[in-house]
């Protein structure tokens, strides 16, 4: 079929070992972090939720990027496919961001004492997921493939340059988050490994959805191709 | 050269438009005034504490913004009646030029509105909104121009989409944050008698934000209308 990047085969034994990883790494990950990892001296084990909740939040950032250049990569060559792309990662993007917003004040009640605070990350987050939220919507609403790939487009542009002013906004206005852990050194060795087990865990895990999630998109397009030729 | 002459077309058909209808101005001022007076009820109530002074930098741009989203849905749905979408897309230059006077329409109708709009917010709020006017009608114009940017290139998409009304509060609504704290955060200073160079860094990310969304949309905005 034209417009297709994977054959039928290609794409099954891509999904097959996409999901042996994860069947093997997904417990891995969670066997490492709940019972090898340190339990954190001040913050007890209600800590070990940053095991989910950091991974989630930087794929979520991964898949709002794939959004972005897929949307270019739509206006510049207007190959449908990579509407598809766009889509498929605006979808997993959102499933991760939500349970970034979900871990968060799970997290925060205990330790901060309140389930949610207006601090820039959280807002910013927030904020983030409106936005593909709107980007998904507006997909329901747009019937032919051409029209609905260039709006979305447009917006996943615009949506992505605004979240970075959105961040300075919010960054400005509070601050509360717990400082960046990345390169600041005073983590565990131990709970590095298991933010990294739960990253390449929910990666794969990740990669799977959007495989599964942008071939659905094909077949809808398939279908609807042929149900207008039945219908000419 | 081409982009100012159709900007200028747009800028004026719009003109002449609204002067015969009234629809946009009108449509904002009237759902200002009465979300101005509704906010009274959540925030003048006793058991509130009367404290609406305090917040009232922030319900004036609520309500703004509330009533900017009704006029701007109007900007290109009155497009899409007759035909007028396609006459446009057939003038012979450059699109970019039709977004700008859409925005320079969009910002001159807001602007009216809010205009007539401060007085009785500051009557309805006991506020004086106009002790500096320079520093007000700055913020006033930056903070306007930020949601004409973004909310006449939303307003052709959902022009394009089957429910038209609602789709622009759901995309506008977000991104639009930063102007809605920035805004929000200048008249607070303004209002509390501060002084301005305390709200230097947001004026500076308003200016920023009407910059770069004026380009991105410019830019865009051939892709939106497109057939």
């Amino acid at each position: 079929m034209r417009g297709r990047l994977l054959s039928d085969s290609f794409h099954h034994r891509l999904s097959l070992a996409l999901l042996g990883v994860a069947v093997l790494a997904l417990p891995a990950a969670w066997y490492y972090v709940f019972l090898v990892a340190p339990t954190e001296r001040t913050m007890g084990t209600i800590q070990r939720i940053f095991y989910i909740h950091l991974p989630s939040a930087f794929l979520a950032f991964l898949c709002f990027f794939v959004v972005f250049l897929a949307s270019f990569g739509y206006l510049l060559t207007r190959r449908l496919a990579w509407d598809r792309v766009g889509v498929s990662a605006a979808e997993v993007g959102t499933v991760f961001c939500s349970a970034v917003l979900i871990t968060g004040p799970i997290w925060a009640k205990p330790v901060w004492g309140i389930w949610w605070t207006w601090d820039a990350r959280l807002t910013t987050t927030l904020i983030l997921f409106l936005i593909y939220v709107a980007y998904l919507m507006l997909r329901m609403y747009v019937t032919e493939s051409d029209r609905r790939a260039r709006l979305s487009a447009v917006v996943g542009i615009i949506g992505f340059v605004d979240v970075i002013i959105v961040y300075k906004a919010t960054d400005w206005w509070r601050g509360q988050h717990p400082e960046r852990v990345i390169g600041g050194g005073g983590l565990d060795p131990r709970m590095w490994l298991g933010v990294v087990w739960a990253f390449f865990g929910l990666l794969v895990f990740a990669a799977l959805l959007f495989l599964q999630r942008y071939r659905l998109e094909s077949m809808r397009a398939e279908l609807t191709e042929l149900a207008r030729r039945a219908r000419v | 050269m081409d982009t100012w002459r159709v900007c200028l077309a747009v800028f004026r058909k719009d003109l002449i438009a609204e002067w015969r209808t009234k629809e946009v101005i009108t449509t904002i001022f009237l759902f200002g005034f009465p979300v101005s007076v509704a906010f009274s009820f959540a925030f003048e109530s006793p058991l509130a504490g009367g404290e609406a002074r305090t917040f009232a930098g922030g319900l004036l741009w609520l309500a703004f913004f509330f009533a900017a989203i009704l006029g701007l849905t109007r900007s290109f749905a009155r497009e899409t009646a007759n035909q007028c979408l396609q006459g446009l897309r057939l003038i012979p230059a450059d699109r970019g030029g039709i977004y700008l006077g859409k925005l320079l329409s969009n910002l001159l109708f807001m602007m009216v509105a809010e205009l007539v709009l401060v007085p009785i917010f500051g009557v309805f709020f006991d506020v004086t909104l106009w002790a500096r006017p320079g520093w007000f009608l700055l913020i006033l114009v930056l903070g306007t121009w930020g949601v004409a940017t973004l909310g006449t290139l939303l307003s052709a998409v959902s022009a394009n989409t089957r429910m038209q009304e609602l789709m622009l509060p759901l995309l506008l609504l977000p991104l639009t944050v930063p102007v809605l704290i920035a805004a929000i955060e200048c008249t607070a200073v303004l209002l509390n008698n501060r002084p301005m160079a305390e709200a230097r860094h947001w004026l500076q990310l308003l200016t920023g934000f009407d910059i770069i969304f004026t380009l991105l949309c410019w830019l865009l905005f051939d892709y939106v209308i497109q057939e």
